[in-house]
């Protein structure tokens, strides 16, 4: 079976109770999410959510017949990868020894990562870039003993004047 | 016009074409219950015994009617007794609005008393639902909710409506008419004439159509496709009644109880021509082994069905009753001799095998058998069948009347036997296979229509909600009730007598209840018949009166549904006969 990376955008109405909607939808049908975030639009009666799945085409097409249906569901769309900014996010928190400080220091620059938190312990990186270079950079890391982190999933936007529309 | 969010709810039922509700009171509807009262010669509100029978019975008035069936219950376990009802309604694409009272809206999330997130629970099962928390979105949310149920593909949709709300006050103005559904999706021209070529190219066509075909009233356009392509046809149990049980072109119910005939013919088909029908396992069987010898066309107004249970080879989203009728105007006039050869071949085998597995049931001695039922001392000759059952029944029922079903093997005799002529007379529960929907469905469709309803029904699934003889006594609604008692979950009781080593784990009731007496106690006529001169007879009694009757029929214990296609197994395994 094939077994495509997707990413979907879903713009659906700014309603309490649609993130359970969308997300419950998927529990209940047996699809796998790997990542969802949501958050605001440029119209305070939106909002979007980012949905990065993996599966063949019939299971991406019933994600997309399935997500249609909702009532609260305005306009769904597959962004091709190829013509899609993605990015994610991580705040990564490691410890702040002195042995492994020049090894932080070095991957920091080197993946163009900020410290924006330093304490005689620890200290917090922020990291932004599609999600094979996080992985890379949590990687370096590892070694240098990870305290926690967080990564947001993916948000993701076509390039050039491809919109998602706001009005149906 | 400032009036309260109770009267609001009210007045929007009537303004959307409601004369009938059903529910039941609670601490959280008082004030609805209060405006119901008022407006008493507006609305009529039949009280149940049950939530859950209010909800079956506004999703029985629905299939009868067509028309949005509405159910009123409180909070907490108000709502949830709804939950079954709901589900029934979801999977059968009954349209249906559930309307639930809610704490105040300050209580919400406190677990106060008779609090639950019914909207919570009831999201899987609703093709949406609310909470209104604002009384100036009250209206305008229940016409939605109406909108909603009776669109595209119908079904349920739940609002939930806090008690504060309730009885806050807002302007209101009532339209003039119910709210329209969204626009009709029709099929795309390109697709319908792919389709076309497909039919036109084919050597052996079969039309399978499901419950889409009584939602879209499309059931003469699909006997007049059938007929100029000679197709033979077969259906889902949703099916049943679109189109008359005797139709020349109608081989009868497909699938795991199906007719012989039809699923036979369905996989020596060389086209499935799939409309208003979703392709459940039970009328499928193993997905692996179904569509091997056929392409499929597969034509519904619900796009998410398309290639979700099968892959079609060709599948076009649109309105049912649209796209038959372009479709028959596209595709050539045809005969198939040689198909409709093997047809009638087909149904002379179904009559022979259906006639060799009768003759070994009659034969059954109960003499060794430990389980009590209530045919004691019955000559195996005059036993009666359940085919006997139904046979009767419809010789004496009036030909339009609606027949209900709830849930087992008397549910499949029913769907396999019973001679029905219109769309909307057969209401069962489908896709839920809810156990205990056909006392509440047959009180709803007898309102609805005003005329005698016949319920079958088993031992076990009368057990279930019988407590709603009490409503259907005490508003003289024409019943009668047909119980198959045969003592025993007769349907788990089959797969353990065939799968499980005959190991017949908590299927033996052993009850002792005396359904005669138990009717008498709700204030109904009951009969008891182990014989077809004593049904002939009480059928006489029960056609000819009015009220609510209960005719416990003695049936075998050892009686199996057949054909069978053993659960996962394919038409390769279809069992047409035990010895």
């Amino acid at each position: 079976m094939e077994d495509n990376k997707y990413i979907i955008a879903v713009l659906v109405a700014n309603i309490s109770g649609v993130l359970s909607r969308v997300s419950g939808m998927f529990t209940r049908r047996g699809f796998n999410i790997d990542s969802l975030t949501v958050g605001e639009t440029e119209s305070s009666g939106f909002s979007r959510i980012t949905i990065s799945f993996h599966g063949d085409r019939d299971i991406k097409e019933r994600i997309l017949q399935q997500l249609q249906k909702l009532h609260d569901v305005r306009e769904v769309e597959v962004l091709n990868a190829n013509e899609t900014v993605i990015r994610e996010l991580l705040l990564i928190k490691v410890r702040n020894k002195s042995e492994s400080r020049q090894d932080i220091m070095t991957a920091v620059e080197i993946f163009r990562s900020k410290i924006v938190d330093y304490s005689p312990t620890a200290l917090v990186c922020e990291l932004t870039g599609e999600s094979t270079k996080i992985d890379a950079f949590i990687e370096l890391l590892k070694p240098c003993g990870i305290m926690e982190m967080c990564r947001t999933g993916l948000v993701a936007i076509e390039r050039g004047e491809n919109c998602l529309k706001t009005v149906k | 016009m400032l009036i309260s969010g109770a009267r609001i709810v009210v007045e929007t039922l009537i303004e959307q074409g409601c004369d009938t509700i059903f529910g039941y009171p609670g601490g959280q509807v008082i004030n609805i219950f209060d405006e119901l009262y008022l407006a008493s010669d507006r609305l009529t509100h039949i009280l149940t015994a049950h939530e859950q029978g209010a909800a079956h019975a506004a999703d029985g008035y629905a299939r009868t009617t067509g028309k949005v069936g509405v159910v009123l219950a409180t909070s907490g376990p108000g709502a949830t007794n709804l939950v079954t009802g709901i589900a029934t309604a979801f999977l059968d694409s009954v349209p249906m609005v559930a309307i639930t009272g809610n704490v105040p809206c300050d209580l919400i999330g406190r677990d106060s008393f008779q609090e639950v997130d019914i909207v919570g629970v009831t999201m899987p099962i609703t093709k949406h639902n609310f909470i209104v928390k604002d009384i100036n979105e009250l209206a305008d949310t229940l016409r939605m909710a109406f909108k909603i149920a009776k669109s595209g593909r119908p079904g349920p949709v739940l609002v939930d409506i806090p008690k504060d709300v309730q009885t806050a006050k807002c302007e209101f103005e009532p339209k003039t008419q119910p709210v329209i559904p969204y626009p009709i999706v029709y099929a795309a021209e390109n697709k319908l004439n792919k389709a076309a070529e497909m039919i036109d190219t084919c050597e052996r066509p079969y039309i399978y159509f499901g419950g889409g075909i009584i939602t879209g009233k499309a059931s003469e356009a699909l006997i007049a496709l059938a007929e100029k392509i000679d197709a033979p046809m077969g259906c889902s149990l949703m099916g049943l009644s679109a189109v008359p049980s005797d139709h020349p072109k109608f081989l009868g119910m497909q699938g795991m109880h199906g007719h012989y005939a039809s699923s036979i013919a369905e996989d020596e088909a060389d086209l499935v021509i799939a409309l208003g029908a979703r392709f459940s396992d039970r009328a499928t069987g193993n997905k692996k082994r179904f569509a091997q010898n056929f392409k499929i066309i597969h034509i519904d107004i619900d796009g998410a069905e398309l290639h979700k249970n099968i892959p079609a080879d060709l599948a076009v989203k649109g309105d049912i009753l649209d796209a038959i009728e372009r479709l028959t105007a596209m595709v050539e006039q045809r005969n198939n001799p040689e198909w409709q050869a093997r047809i009638t071949e087909l149904r002379e085998e179904e009559k022979r095998r259906t006639e060799a597995s009768l003759s070994h049931t009659a034969d059954k001695s109960c003499e060794s058998c430990s389980v009590p039922c209530a045919k004691p001392g019955v000559p195996a000759s005059q036993k009666l069948t359940p085919y006997d059952i139904i046979d009767i029944v419809s010789a004496r029922a009036p030909e339009d009347t609606v027949v209900a079903t709830d849930v087992g093997q008397h549910q499949m005799w029913t769907a396999q036997r019973y001679p029905l002529k219109k769309p909307r007379t057969f209401l069962t529960s489908g896709g839920l296979g809810t156990m205990g929907f056909g006392m509440g469905a047959a009180i709803g469709a007898a309102v609805a229509s005003g005329k005698q309803t016949v319920l079958f029904t088993g031992d076990g699934s009368f057990g279930m909600n019988l407590n709603e003889l009490a409503t259907a006594v005490t508003n003289d609604i024409p019943l009668v009730v047909v119980i198959m008692n045969n003592g025993v979950l007769g349907m788990v009781r089959q797969w353990q007598s065939l799968f499980f080593d005959k190991h017949y784990s908590n299927t033996t009731l052993s009850r002792k209840t005396d359904f005669v007496k138990l009717a008498e106690a709700f204030g109904a006529q009951g009969i008891r018949c182990t014989t077809a001169e004593e049904l002939k007879a009480a059928c006489a009694k029960a056609f000819s009166g009015s009220g609510t009757f209960v005719i416990d029929c003695a049936v075998d214990c050892n009686e199996l549904v057949l054909p069978m296609l053993p659960p996962g197994g394919s038409i390769d395994n279809i069992i047409t006969d035990v010895k």
